[in-house]
């Protein structure tokens, strides 16, 4: 049987979310191949997350096992994946485009001497050739290529984090688990962790309900804080487009789009943004989008869902005292 | 003596990137050509090296005949040797050929002179693949560090380099013996002031060229278009369709679209 892989990113027995979106966007391919969905874990002592895993649509978990694998290094765990992708044949294996993803993937795709496709941001089957097509923003998100693999297998792609949706948790669902072995040793991992320095202030963005976001049209600093108000008011995160983190009016960790965020909030208010192909890459699948803008010809008017011709800063202002006094009068 | 190995891509300059609204394709005429920003990273990064240690610095890039001008610009950044890898039969490479191709000239490389320390930007932005420096690291069995932000520490003697290396959750600080392979981000280091006689140099000199016949032999059938298991199959622009309803403040009152929006919130239970 056609096995669809995803590779479950763990760092400390927590998964990373993409990986749930992968085993949700597999469910379909493997049926589109009558086939099924396996997940590949790689860690120490990480049993706690198994159910978890069969829960989200994994019918298979293949398990390594081994100390050296207690954190992420590319050695070690471009090996485990290969050894184990050189032994099962799947026929598709897909791995989140996450920082630690993309670094396995390349290794993992270069041993195994297949194709690798990055970033992708849809997945589906060719009812023709059963070949899976994988799309993805080329020259900078410019245009749209969609690539195949069709000689090698598996084919591989990394993918976007919150291009889809995660699946529906079934937790009564068990699967088989296949515990597996691969020779590793802590010397041929090369790199030691010497210390690991957390991020001050994470920036939730790609995981946030609601976000508030500014573009060039705010004008300065000082507009981003009423976004600002306004994203705390609604306990949402702020956003922005690069030109407004390129003017240093905020961080670029709020940038959303191509080289920035992808985001699926409930609801995206977009102030001042124009909607530049690279911007929408990064936040076309919000569930609800408003934008407000003064040229009623913006491309984000396109893609909004409530659309506003105006100056951003009335409406924000105006918005930010309603929310203000519907509280007050509810509390 | 430190000998570093860079590998460098010119590209064209992505933000100055068109298409044509009637076919769907790139309009490629007047896009400049540029050295990968994230290679001008790994370019700066051998340069502030070599002033601080002594080092012999080798750049090489797979390219069309233009792409020597990359290399000369990079002889401003202190290059010693630069290579230019080139050929019709290397033409169309994905990242598996790419990595194919530059592994097999490092190591022809090598038979000379053992590198200790491997810099490539950590993605090339026409691509954005991030794939070819991790490819050709396992090509060669070394390791490699992704997204390096920061060089703590370097030690010749000891042979060993300690970097900052980004996360989404935060700095991994990790240690590694040479050799090693390291993938540049931005904010590794800063653009060197480049002396007057380096632009002097760069403007004399000429690269070394590889093409698929020599000094080194190749696996033809791991060349180029033919040597890439991915294909492109379609190339589109994306198409818009208006989907939702659009309110002018000239014609509609701040307070009805503030309430509409309360709407939108309230329904979603985000109030
Ligand atoms: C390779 C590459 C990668 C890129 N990656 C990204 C990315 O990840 N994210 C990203 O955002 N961009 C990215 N870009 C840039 C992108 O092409 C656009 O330049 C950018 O998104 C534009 O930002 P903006 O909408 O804030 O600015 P502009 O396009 O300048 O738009 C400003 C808007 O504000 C409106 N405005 C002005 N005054 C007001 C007012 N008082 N009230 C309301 N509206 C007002 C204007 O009508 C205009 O529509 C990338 C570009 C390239 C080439």
């Amino acid at each position: 049987m056609k096995e669809v892989w995803v590779y479950i990113e763990q760092e400390e027995g927590k998964i990373h979310p993409v990986s749930f979106e992968l085993l949700g966007v597999a469910q379909r391919l493997a049926s589109d191949l009558s086939g099924r969905v396996s997940a590949l874990l790689l860690g120490y002592k990480v049993e706690d997350i198994i159910d978890e895993i069969f829960a989200y649509g994994a019918e298979k978990i293949y398990y390594l096992d081994h100390q050296v694998l207690s954190y992420y290094r590319h050695i070690p765990y471009v090996k485990g994946a290969s050894e184990l992708a050189k032994k099962y044949k799947p026929e598709i294996f897909l791995i989140g485009a996450t920082p630690l993803g993309r670094d396995l993937a390349g290794g993992v795709a270069t041993h195994l001497e297949t194709g690798l496709t990055a970033d992708v941001t849809e997945l589906s089957i060719d009812s023709e050739t059963g070949q899976l097509l994988m799309t993805r923003p080329a020259y900078g998100g410019n245009i749209m290529a969609t690539i195949v693999c069709p000689h090698h297998r598996p084919q591989m792609a990394t993918v976007r984090p919150r291009i889809f949706p995660v699946p529906e948790r079934k937790s009564s669902i068990k699967g088989e688990l296949i515990r597996e072995s691969v020779e590793l040793h802590e010397d041929e991992a090369k790199v030691k962790r010497l210390a690991f320095i957390p991020k001050e202030k994470a920036v939730n963005l790609e995981y946030a309900e609601v976000i508030v976001a500014g573009g060039k049209g705010i004008g300065s600093k000082d507009g981003f804080s009423l976004l600002a108000e306004l994203a705390k008011e609604l306990k949402g995160e702020l956003g922005a487009s690069r030109l407004a983190v390129e003017a240093h009016w905020i961080g670029y960790e709020h940038q959303v789009g191509q080289t920035g965020k992808t985001v699926r909030p409930k609801v995206y208010l977009a102030f001042g943004i124009s909607g530049a192909i690279q911007h929408r890459a990064g936040m076309q699948n919000s569930d609800f989008i408003v934008a407000v803008n003064t040229d009623p010809e913006a491309p984000i008017f396109q893609i909004a869902n409530l659309g506003i011709v105006g100056d951003w800063k009335k409406v924000a202002e105006a918005l930010l005292f309603a929310i203000r006094k519907e509280r007050s009068t509810d509390g | 003596m430190l000998n570093i190995l860079v590998s460098i891509k010119q590209v064209p300059d992505t933000t100055n990137i068109r298409i044509n609204p009637d076919t769907g394709t790139l309009i490629r005429e007047g896009v400049p050509s540029i050295i990968n920003p994230y290679d001008i990273v790994a370019l700066s990064l051998a340069y502030q090296l070599k002033l601080r240690f002594k080092a012999k610095v080798t750049v090489i890039t797979m390219g069309p005949p233009q792409a020597k001008n990359a290399l000369k610009e990079a002889v401003e950044f202190g290059a010693d040797r630069i290579i230019l890898l080139c050929d019709r039969k290397f033409a169309g490479a994905d990242t598996l050929a790419t990595s194919y191709t530059l592994a097999e000239a490092i190591r022809f490389l090598q038979r000379e002179e053992l590198f200790d320390l491997f810099l490539f930007g950590k993605q090339a932005i026409d691509g954005d693949t991030a794939q070819v420096g991790p490819g050709v690291a396992n090509r060669l069995g070394i390791p490699v560090i992704t997204y390096v932000v920061k060089i703590e520490n370097l030690d010749p003697i000891h042979r060993k380099i300690v970097v900052h290396r980004k996360t989404e959750k935060g700095i991994e600080v990790l240690e590694a013996p040479f050799p090693i392979l390291l993938t540049c981000e931005k904010d590794l280091s800063p653009l060197p002031f480049v002396p007057l006689e380096n632009i002097l140099k760069a403007q004399r000199a000429e690269p070394e060229t590889f093409n698929a016949e020599g000094p080194l032999s190749f696996q033809r059938d791991k060349l180029g278009l033919k040597g890439s298991p991915t294909q492109v199959k379609k190339v589109y622009t994306p198409e818009l369709k208006r989907i939702g309803k659009i309110y002018n403040l000239d014609d509609v009152s701040l307070d009805d679209v503030v309430s509409k929006i309360l709407d939108v919130l309230r329904e979603r239970d985000l109030l």
